[in-house]
């Protein structure tokens, strides 16, 4: 007899925003299977027409309240790449301990509050603090401190920072309101040590893909805010060559775009291509841990991004310690920028991977056209077939207990649909 | 005696950044504190426990931009005794309210290629123009210990003390030398609710608005002194107050006198 099972989550929980899952069974078999996302539409490439170049920052800041760092910093990018602007060494240096900053806070977020308690068959933080309330105590202290470098250096908040500004920073932090951060940073070095080794003793559903990893490449750093981008493919390019390789098409479950690349398919960003395209760019410490974790140079199996995304918190922190102790206050905080018509592009690593920014800008600044294409929108595909197999390989779960491994395989990706657009609901159906 | 009996909070999204209800996970050091005190039964951020109960407290962040939305704060404020908006989309309808002054079908036609997929409404408002709600919290993003305030202060059953004068007297209060007087920097302080904490002024910067108009703003004779002092011309005026709070009346209606 024919058996029909239909699985049905309203509202996918502890992602960033509102996303579904539709998901049709028969005999076994996937009839259906999407990932939709319909968090209501916002529109911000259309009202950033007519407005002037320095505003892009602080209004794309407000597509994601858990990055904006990576919105202000594309876009400062590109209208740097648009008015030719080089900043020097101590504004570089100060955007990468800010950019540090927003790793530590969000996937410190992400890996104790949002995806481990999926590992613990827990519902959220607040009962994992009943279990083990140290841990979660530190893991708090962890985050907080990525917020205390976002306020220090971004002008006294952390959810859109105000001092960031296209030609560097409005006022530059002195050395004290750096220097505050060292010691802190020291025991974040620590206890993000220690995260990678809780994690990675977590139990791992088994999938495996051969991916399209892309990413960011540096000449010397682990990628954040700049560098060229690469894939595991063989591909190499300038960011301004972007949309030569991907593009997004528009299907009608979801408000966010699916991108894809031209001549490959669905390609996968985040700290799982990262790591993989720039394991020789960690420092020795993260190498280290990483290999103790038991990770090799490449990732194949999404569910080990937890463990990823700990040891770039790792990095971050060791990078953020470093800038920390090294900073000198600029001579000055900016370049005055002139306008001038042109066309600028920016692309770097958000925590949940790359963020391109392109703008089109009059003689006077303003602008004509942005476009803006969001990490979780390029990942859409690639956790739908994520998903494919996880479900195959789940077939023998009961619906609960299929609905969470999906929500779980989901959540290897951090979604952030504020930014893709943002709703997940997930529907399982079986027949 | 029986142990009091925690009041019920659910966190609700509508569109939005998800900044908002971030600022209630970014209290670190309270978090477990106000899990001790508050039942957090609803907060689909942050956990996948579901909930379909009544609540003492309803946290709303974002604003409503869909018919769906506008069903679904209808709901909550059914199901909630109290109904807190918090943020700058949830009391002024936000940066997506600039959609409120343009043709949405142009928005949609520049951003989409299908358009016929999107169900949207022309405009972005606050939750106070569907339902009665209890408290509005400012800010984009509001001030984690305001936002801590009116939580203490709906828990032990007062109103919040949340100022809604100015922020130049952020400025006067920290010692912050006035950025438009001394630097001729166009800022928004005169006319905007204090509360962030006097962010931009103390980093050089003329404040941009984020936490909307304060009570009874003279929006007016700020903008004819940008444009006498500053030279400021008419677009850049109406730019400064078409921003994160647009729609706030004040604000909408000075940056139209300027088209």
């Amino acid at each position: 007899m024919a058996r029909t099972r239909t699985i049905k989550v309203d509202a996918l929980a502890r992602v960033e925003g509102e996303g579904s899952l539709r998901l049709r069974l028969k005999d076994g078999v996937i009839q259906q299977l999407e990932f939709g996302i319909f968090e209501p539409p916002r529109f911000f490439e259309a009202f950033l027409v007519g407005r002037d170049y320095s505003e892009a920052p602080d209004i794309t800041a407000r597509i994601c309240g858990i990055c904006p760092i990576a919105y202000q910093m594309g876009a400062i990018n590109a209208m740097e790449d648009a008015l030719d602007i080089q900043v020097p060494r101590p504004i570089r240096d100060l955007r990468r301990l800010i950019y540090c900053g927003e790793w530590i806070e969000s996937h410190g977020l992400h890996v104790y509050m949002l995806h481990a308690p999926d590992f613990l068959g827990l519902a959220d933080a607040i009962e994992l603090a009943k279990v083990n309330r140290p841990l979660v105590e530190k893991a708090l202290r962890l985050k907080q401190i990525g917020n205390e470098i976002l306020a220090a250096v971004g002008g006294g908040r952390a959810i859109h920072p105000i001092n960031l500004r296209v030609g560097g920073f409005y006022r530059a932090p002195t050395k004290q309101e750096i220097g505050a951060l060292v010691e802190p940073l020291k025991w974040a070095v620590e206890t993000s040590l220690e995260t990678v080794r809780v994690v990675s003793a977590f139990e791992f559903p088994e999938v495996e893909q051969d991916y399209t990893f892309m990413a960011l490449r540096h000449e010397d750093e682990y990628p954040i805010h700049e560098g060229r981008l690469i894939t595991n493919r063989g591909d190499d390019f300038p960011v301004r060559d972007f949309e030569d390789h991907v593009d997004e098409e528009h299907v009608a479950r979801s408000n966010a775009l699916h991108g894809f690349m031209k001549a490959r398919g669905a390609h996968h960003v985040g700290p799982m291509a990262r790591y993989s395209l720039n394991h020789d760019r960690l420092g020795a410490t993260a190498r280290q841990a990483a290999a103790e974790a038991g990770l090799g140079p490449v990732i194949t199996n999404p569910f080990h991004s937890i463990i990823v995304r700990s040891v770039e918190i790792l990095q971050a922190c060791e990078d953020a310690l470093r800038l920390a102790e090294n900073y000198e206050m600029p001579d000055r905080p900016f370049i005055e920028p002139e306008p001038r018509a042109a066309v600028g592009y920016g692309c770097t690593e958000a925590p949940r991977g790359i963020c391109y920014h392109r703008y089109e800008l009059a003689e006077d600044g303003a602008i004509k056209s942005a476009r803006i294409i969001p990490p979780t929108a390029q990942n859409q595909k690639i956790i739908e077939s994520d998903l494919w197999q996880v479900v195959e390989r789940n077939l023998h779960l009961p619906d609960e207990d299929l609905k969470w491994r999906c929500e779980q395989a989901i959540r290897n990706y951090d979604p952030c649909i504020s930014c893709a657009t943002h709703f997940l609901k997930l529907e399982v159906e079986r027949e | 005696m029986a142990a009091r009996k925690k009041p019920r909070l659910g966190v609700w999204k509508f569109s939005s950044c998800d900044g908002c209800q971030l600022t209630l996970l970014d209290c670190e050091t309270e978090l477990l504190a106000i899990a001790d005190e508050i039942e957090i039964a609803y907060f689909l951020e942050a956990t996948r426990r579901e909930d379909k109960g009544r609540y003492d407290i309803a946290l709303v962040e974002g604003s409503v931009t869909t018919p769906e939305e506008a069903r679904k704060i209808r709901d909550v404020r059914r199901r909630s005794n109290l109904v807190l908006s918090v943020g700058a989309c949830a009391t002024t309808g936000g940066i997506q309210a600039l959609r409120n002054f343009r043709d949405v079908k142009g928005f949609i036609d520049l951003v989409y290629a299908h358009p016929e997929y999107i169900d949207t409404l022309a405009t972005s408002t606050a939750f106070a123009d569907h339902i009665h709600v209890d408290f509005e919290l400012r800010g984009c993003p509001p001030n984690k210990n305001q936002l801590l305030e009116v939580l203490s202060a709906y828990v032990a059953g007062r109103r919040p003390v949340v100022p809604t004068h100015s922020e130049c007297m952020e400025c006067k209060a920290r010692g912050t030398v006035c950025v438009m007087v001394a630097q001729g920097t166009a800022c928004m302080g005169p006319v905007t609710q204090a509360g962030c904490g006097n962010l931009c002024p103390s980093y050089d910067r003329g404040c941009y608005g984020c936490f909307g108009q304060k009570e009874t703003p003279n929006t007016g004779s700020l903008a004819a002194w940008w444009r006498e002092q500053l030279r400021m011309d008419g677009r850049d005026v109406r730019r400064r107050f078409s921003t994160y709070n647009a729609n706030a009346p004040a604000f909408r209606e000075e940056s139209e006198r300027h088209g």
